[in-house]
């Protein structure tokens, strides 16, 4: 039956012949090239390929950031989500806004930031350089900059749900006598556990992928501060295309699996929709 | 029940409410944790960012002898066509999102087809998708030479995308396309079916009632869309250093005019570039706010 709210056929197949062909074209067909290039030598030159030296450094120092990076991050977003949502303070807005700083910003400038600070240059320069110590270019800099882009993305999924939870269950643990750890471990963190998962992977996701942030402080120094993004922008800068697309379908599977857990997670509900949870703030 | 409520004695006040206020454990390690991570690993660093373009010289008028070196680099011609580059093509493909992004939302909430679930998850591709794997796809596409649809728009038409400002558009639209949808998708999922068919009933036929109905509703969250994919096309790197070739003048984003005055040791100039893009982007977010707010207001009238 038709409704006088429905669109007629031929808005309704135009506007989703427009949307499949846009789809298609931007977020399909990249998808689909990445594998191609890949694999279309076949599975053995593939391996080859991410078995490659090169290939191989860029993984680990890749996972070594991401190791780093998002226990430390949750822990910030677990913390600053109990700080605002279970007390009143002056100034409450004013950090939560605050939390947002890194969405906005360019990644760009989240590299830059630590370059001005630990280059040779910076603020920190002379003294780092009398006492052998090198951040700018090395592990501890692609660190500090991955977290500084991927600060909020735990907190800003936490801080919804434990709004939305309130504080009701943690007060009355209190009243039966639990300390401030079991009140944590068994009546919050079950709460909250999915919530958290929602925003490591996201985090996580982020982390692997960051490409503007690390490529100022990193240096590209093949085989020692080239993470996985960086090896693939020197492979291909190096004609190394099998290799750039190699790493780049590892990472594009990372996405999808976040993509999945993302979408699962938000199915059964277990997590808020960070966008539906921020409205107006959709910066992933 | 007043004589309950208010205190016997007014020295206990401070304390009974101080109590109330942390009833739960916790508030010092938390919020104590909370602000020294964020003051050392984002506040300390920008403030780190702004300092650096204080150098004061002396062969400037008055408040440029303070940043003189700064306000060089930030009006040089080089920083001006970067300027225009990253800030009028993240404008453009941000209309284009808002068009497109529209079409998607609308068709994601209010049509059934088969494969709905799957599209509205891709949706998010470019959320999760590393910048540097979407620029490396978007080149291998739009390249001249071997490019699976470059190569063909060269050979008939002579058209080139990968080293113009094509380019960094098509980057930019695929980075910007999830904002869009994702703010405007609630919207239309909310709007009450009630009064397009009391539009109806009015005579009004669906064009009208597009027009006159759907679109002031969705308008506030279609704004906040666009910006927020224009804020973000503003800082964008990964994506477009790829297909855009970074051409000085021609093809060069700030993003990477900053990276290039870091390898030139120029750190100065550098921050100064640095803070031109954090007081756009300071400015991008008052909007979107300004905009969340008004939609706000008027909501509650």
């Amino acid at each position: 039956m038709r409704r006088v709210t429905n669109d007629g056929w031929f808005a309704r197949y135009s506007l989703l012949g427009i949307m499949f062909a846009f789809i298609g074209l931007f977020l399909v067909f990249p998808v689909c090239v990445v594998l191609i290039e890949a694999l279309h030598a076949g599975w053995g030159f593939y391996l080859s390929t991410l078995q490659s030296i090169h290939s191989w450094t860029a993984i680990r120092l890749t996972l070594l950031v991401a190791l780093a990076v998002v226990p430390l991050n949750t822990l910030f977003g677990i913390c600053a989500a109990w700080s605002v949502t279970h007390f009143q303070f002056r100034g409450k807005a004013v950090l939560i806004s605050l939390i947002e700083i890194p969405l906005w910003v360019s990644p760009v400038i989240g590299g830059l930031v630590f370059a001005l600070i630990f280059g040779r240059q910076g603020w920190l320069g002379p003294w780092l350089e009398t006492h052998q110590t090198q951040i700018l270019f090395a592990y501890p800099g692609i660190v500090l900059a991955t977290a500084f882009v991927t600060f909020p993305f735990v907190a800003r999924g936490l801080i919804p749900l434990m709004q939305s939870q309130g504080s009701a269950e943690e007060e009355a643990a209190l009243t039966l006598g639990a300390n401030g750890w079991q009140l944590f471990w068994r009546v919050t963190f079950p709460k909250i556990k999915w919530g958290v998962l929602y925003g490591m992977i996201l985090c996580n996701a982020r982390a692997m992928g960051e490409f503007g942030a690390v490529s100022v402080v990193a240096g590209n120094i093949e085989d020692r501060t080239n993470t996985m993004p960086l090896q693939i922008e020197q492979d291909y800068l190096n004609f190394g295309l099998p290799q750039a697309f190699s790493l780049a379908s590892l990472l594009l599977l990372l996405a999808v699996i976040t993509l999945i857990i993302k979408v699962v997670l938000e199915w059964y509900r277990l997590a808020p929709n960070i966008v539906r949870a921020n409205p107006g703030k959709t910066i992933l | 029940m007043e004589a309950l409520s208010s205190p016997s004695l007014p020295a206990s006040r401070p304390s009974a409410r101080r109590r109330r206020r942390h009833i739960l454990p916790g508030f010092h390690l938390t919020l104590g944790f909370t602000l020294f991570y964020l003051t050392a690993l984002v506040l300390l660093p920008l403030l780190a960012l702004v300092l650096k373009t204080i150098v004061p010289t002396t062969d400037y008028p008055t408040f440029f002898k303070l940043v003189g070196h700064v306000y060089d680099v930030a009006t040089d011609v080089r920083s001006l066509d970067s300027y225009r580059l990253s800030f009028g093509i993240s404008f453009i493909a941000a209309l284009i999102n808002g068009i497109f992004g529209f079409i998607a939302a609308w068709a994601l909430t209010r049509y059934a087809f088969p494969g709905k679930k799957i599209i509205d998850a891709l949706v998010d591709l470019p959320f999760a998708m590393p910048t540097s794997v979407a620029g490396l796809a978007l080149t291998q596409i739009f390249s001249t030479h071997g490019g699976y649809i470059g190569q063909t728009l060269f050979n008939w038409f002579g058209w080139r995308i990968d080293y113009t400002a094509w380019g960094i558009l098509i980057a930019l639209t695929f980075i910007g396309f999830p904002f869009v949808v994702r703010t405007v998708q609630p919207v239309v999922a909310d709007l009450a079916v009630e009064v397009e068919e009391a539009a109806a009933c009015l005579g009004a036929n669906r064009w009208q009632t597009f027009w006159r109905v759907i679109v002031p509703a969705v308008r506030p969250a279609l704004l906040t869309g666009v910006m927020l994919a224009f804020g973000r096309g503003v800082g964008e790197y990964g994506s477009i250093v790829f297909i855009s070739g970074n051409m000085p003048y021609l093809t060069e984003i700030t993003p990477h005019l900053i990276i290039m005055k870091l390898e030139e040791f120029d750190y100065v100039g550098a921050a100064g570039l640095g803070v031109v893009m954090l007081l756009m982007s300071l400015l991008i977010v008052g909007t979107v706010n300004l905009v969340q707010y008004f939609a706000s207001r008027r909501r509650m009238a």
